[in-house]
């Protein structure tokens, strides 16, 4: 059975928490097929309160927001399909561009240029069909934006709307994070997660996952990525988005110096929002490979499962 | 057990698409409703509020230097107003051209473009940003819209100041903006006759174009013929404060 360590296949199943037991021999030995059945020892189930309400609450206010962020943030986009370094659009000199071409034949192509670099992208960049199936001049395709069609004031209430919700939630989390020590006790890392960061990244490719007391706190990557979404993604994601707004410019001039002008603001807010696209799917990714219904559980619930054996834990701590 | 895996995964695929679907149906749906847009436009006065709490007084827009212009300046909206009195005033280089200034006011005036350029004037090098996501900068020089509101005398009542404009759409309906006393009073807000050195071009809005450096383009009203002060902006034309506010954005473009 070698595919117990194909990254693709069989942790997906050992992980679940039913599975967990057998596995905990011993975490540096993956291979762990066929458990002497001669073992009779049944795992421990233990139950750890592992997000507070307050977090909880946090978690799925932004699961919610994001992606209106993010769909009507790329309906705004489309108004103007193009970005730019400095305070200016100089329309010959975007870093970045979803334009249309028109072929001699009547056809309608998306061109992507990168630095100078085009590529054809129709269907997906620059023109891309609606909801009639027709191909339509547009920079995001219709199923990635919030209206679906190109409707700049729709996605301008949105994107703001739900902008508020996404700085209150997150300035509550950040005040109850400070205030309950959430923040330096769970998230930050420590020097010694830090040391052990090689180790992580190894586990994490081999899909060995943390088991144990060891897997009801977070691990160093995930305090990192954690980390990282909520003191530089977060505040960056907010701050660009100021900068783009001339009342805010004129009440905070430093704002434009901070980020090298406004449209580099644009590029800016713009490169975080797809930081946050691939956060969210490393992490749906982790969430689903690392036992699904208890994390999601905890998330809901604050409970979190986990199974463990007596001699097991002696055994790790031996190694 | 690996068929069933993929089988499950496609499932899973395939469940998360419907819902995908599903859910961006229902958004366009509630896009389309009466009440929830109108809830969402909820943020404005919030956004509205409290960028004014933080700004101080009189913050200014930043100013740029002569090198910071852009080479070209782009023509948006309403390029050639399909107006034929303004037509006219065009083809005589607006020498019939006069601004009148009138409702709630203690002195209603009119003011020739010769006029308005013996007024004290102010030159700004400031960056103009469109709703679109564009910015271009320019030098902008024009009468402080303080210096007019001074001389007419704006009375208690008068809440907000409403450019009428030359430019009507394909439809007929005429482009109109408005601005509260706080914009109105700020130093930077100007009736510019001036672009880079030039007289205002009919593509930037001549004879005079607002300039509201601390707002959105589509506040700085083109092909101004009349400003008028109000108490409400309810009656007006679709009753929301302006032309693009008629049709679903902000009054306070201040983001």
């Amino acid at each position: 059975m070698s595919d117990s360590i194909d990254p693709g296949g069989e942790p997906v199943e050992d992980l679940k928490p039913e599975d967990m037991a057998p596995p905990a021999v011993s975490a540096d030995r993956p291979v762990m097929e066929s458990p002497p059945p001669a073992e009779p020892q049944a795992p421990t189930i233990r139950w750890v309160y592992r997000h507070a309400l307050p977090v909880r609450l946090a978690h799925w206010i932004n699961v919610l927001c994001l992606p209106i962020l993010i769909m009507s943030g790329l309906q705004i986009f489309n108004a103007h399909p193009a970005l730019y370094l400095g305070e200016r659009s100089d329309r010959d000199r975007p870093i970045l561009s979803l334009d249309t071409a028109f072929t001699d034949s009547g056809g309608i192509r998306g061109i992507t240029t990168v630095f100078g670099h085009s590529f054809d992208t129709t269907g997906w960049l620059g023109a891309s069909s609606d909801s009639d199936g027709r191909i339509h001049r547009r920079g995001f395709p219709a199923w990635a934006t919030l209206p679906s069609h190109q409707w700049l004031a729709m996605g301008r209430r949105w994107h703001f709307f739900f902008a508020w919700l996404f700085v209150i939630n997150g300035l509550l989390f950040g005040l109850y994070s400070f205030l309950s020590r959430h923040f330096d006790r769970d998230l930050v890392p420590f020097p010694k997660d830090l040391r052990g960061i090689g180790r992580a990244v190894r586990d994490h490719l081999l899909f060995r996952h943390p088991k144990g007391d060891e897997a009801a706190r977070y691990n160093v990557l995930q305090k990192i990525a954690y980390t990282g979404v909520v003191f530089v993604l977060g505040p960056l994601i907010i701050l660009t988005g100021m900068t783009m707004s001339p009342r805010m410019d004129a009440a905070f001039p430093w704002l434009l110096d901070l980020f090298g002008g406004r449209q580099s603001a644009r590029t800016i807010h713009f490169i975080v929002c797809f930081a946050f696209v691939g956060f969210i799917g490393v992490h749906l990714f982790m969430v689903a490979v690392s036992g699904l219904w208890n994390n999601f559980r905890s998330m809901v619930v604050g409970r979190y499962r986990i199974a463990e054996i007596g001699v097991a834990r002696h055994d790790q701590e031996t190694n | 057990m690996i068929k069933k895996r993929i089988d499950r995964r496609r499932f899973m695929i395939r469940a998360a698409q419907a819902a995908g679907f599903l859910l961006l149906a229902g958004c366009d749906k509630l896009s389309q409703s009466e009440w929830f847009p109108r809830l969402l436009g909820s943020a404005e006065g919030l956004t509205r509020g409290v960028q004014r709490i933080v700004t101080p007084r009189k913050a200014m827009a930043r100013e740029y230097d002569e090198a910071d212009r852009s080479a070209v300046f782009p023509t948006n909206g309403n390029i050639d107003p399909k107006n034929p009195d303004y037509q006219v005033l065009a083809k005589n280089n607006f020498t019939g051209w006069k601004l009148t200034i009138s409702g709630l006011v203690e002195r209603p005036a009119e003011f020739s473009l010769s006029e308005l350029r013996l007024l004290p004037s102010r030159t700004q090098i400031t960056r103009h940003d469109c709703v679109e996501g564009w910015s271009a900068i320019a030098k902008w020089k024009g009468v402080p819209l303080s210096e007019i509101l001074n001389r007419v005398r704006p009375l208690p009542a008068a809440r907000y100041v409403v450019f009428h404009c030359a430019d009507p759409d394909e439809i007929g309906r005429n482009y109109y903006e408005s601005i509260d006393f706080d914009d109105a009073n700020h130093p930077q807000t100007i009736l510019a006759y001036e672009i880079n050195d030039q007289v205002l071009p009919i593509a930037h809005g001549a004879p005079i174009r607002l300039r509201l450096e601390r707002q959105l383009g589509y506040k700085m009203a083109k092909y101004v013929m009349r400003i008028e002060l109000v108490d409400s902006i309810d009656s007006i034309a679709g009753g929301n404060g302006g032309y693009w506010e008629d049709q679903g954005y902000e009054w306070y473009a201040g983001i």
